[in-house]
């Protein structure tokens, strides 16, 4: 359990490393995140620490924001997030976090909402194998059958259909931070990270499962 | 800065600007670095430039010759490190932006007319 920090997408390059290698990576804007509240054993039954990041227009938000955020000095800030910690007396309230939180070499968790693709077929969706598309067939991208007749006279639950694809929220574990660049607060990781430019991610140490 | 400006700047520093300016249908020599063991030297590739692809930090040129009567092809990152120098041998006049018709040729067919008005 350790902070992490909020940032923005913003695209992808490539970078050659020592080797002389190719290395594909995505530019990530990493904070700058401010402490926005400390939750402690006493006050709040566990630990953890409350970042805000994305300045904004003060009319944007409501009062009961306002007041939130006005406790810790933040100023207007549009994301609040929450990261469970150990001790969490070790931060205090509008404390500045930045991407030198994190080094280079270091393996991250990156989590974010994937592209948004609307209302998809069960080919796009599912995979699902397409009819033939000539030879007098009419079946070209159908769902083919949703199960047996009469009995039981209904779908079962599950059954893989067409509908909304898109904008969950999905993590990305084990990814390497290949660069730092503390000035500008960037962080260049190695591969992709989910979402479009422009797109809200969270980036955290990687989450250990199991016995080390 | 945001943006692709930000992504530019990143790259910049990677950029060779030593680079001579490249057509297809030239006649190049690249350096290629090789490692062996600890030592470390540059192996030269020379042939002509049948294709050029992308732009700034992924910019690609592909190298064709014939060795030992078989054809060879070679894909060469420009801005990479491990092409240690491109030298222009021969300027060539071409009316394709790719020469992919020279690998149906043999011998004599396959050489391409020089021009003289654009310096090495």
């Amino acid at each position: 359990m350790s902070i992490g920090i909020l940032g923005t997408k913003v695209g992808m390059t490539q970078i050659f490393d020592d080797a002389g290698k190719a290395v594909p990576v995505t530019v990530i804007q990493a904070g700058p995140c401010k402490v926005t509240q400390v939750k402690t054993k006493d006050t709040d039954g566990y630990e953890a620490i409350q970042i805000g990041y994305g300045e904004t227009r003060e009319k944007l938000l409501t009062k009961p924001q306002k007041g939130h955020l006005a406790k810790s000095g933040a100023g207007s800030l549009r994301h609040l997030k929450e990261y469970r910690v150990d001790s969490a007396g070790e931060y205090e309230l509008g404390q500045e976090l930045k991407a030198d939180l994190f080094e280079a070499g270091q393996i991250i968790d990156v989590s974010g909402r994937t592209i948004g693709r609307g209302f998809a077929g069960n080919q796009k969706r599912h995979n699902f194998r397409r009819g033939p598309m000539t030879h007098g067939s009419k079946n070209h991208r159908a769902p083919g059958s949703t199960g047996a007749g009469t009995t039981p006279g209904r779908i079962y639950p599950g059954k893989r259909m067409a509908g909304r694809l898109g904008n969950d929220k999905v993590t990305l574990r084990k990814l390497t931070v290949v660069k730092v660049d503390a000035e500008q607060n960037l962080l260049l990781v190695k591969g992709s990270v989910p979402g479009k430019p422009g797109a809200l991610l969270s980036i955290a140490p990687t989450n250990k499962v199991g016995n080390k | 800065m945001k943006g692709q400006a930000l992504i530019r700047s990143i790259e910049a520093e990677q950029i060779k600007s030593d680079l001579p300016d490249i057509y297809v249908g030239d006649t190049v020599r690249v350096g290629v670095r090789i490692r062996e063991g600890e030592k470390e030297r540059v192996q030269p590739y020379e042939g002509t430039v049948i294709a050029m692809r992308n732009g700034g930090i992924n910019e690609t040129i592909t190298v064709r010759k014939i060795f030992q009567g078989v054809g060879v092809e070679r894909v060469f990152l420009l801005h990479s490190p491990l092409v240690e120098g491109i030298k222009i041998i021969r300027r060539g006049k071409v009316r394709r932006a790719k020469l992919y018709y020279l690998r149906d040729r043999v011998g004599k067919a396959t050489r391409v007319k020089q021009r003289f008005d654009r310096s090495l």
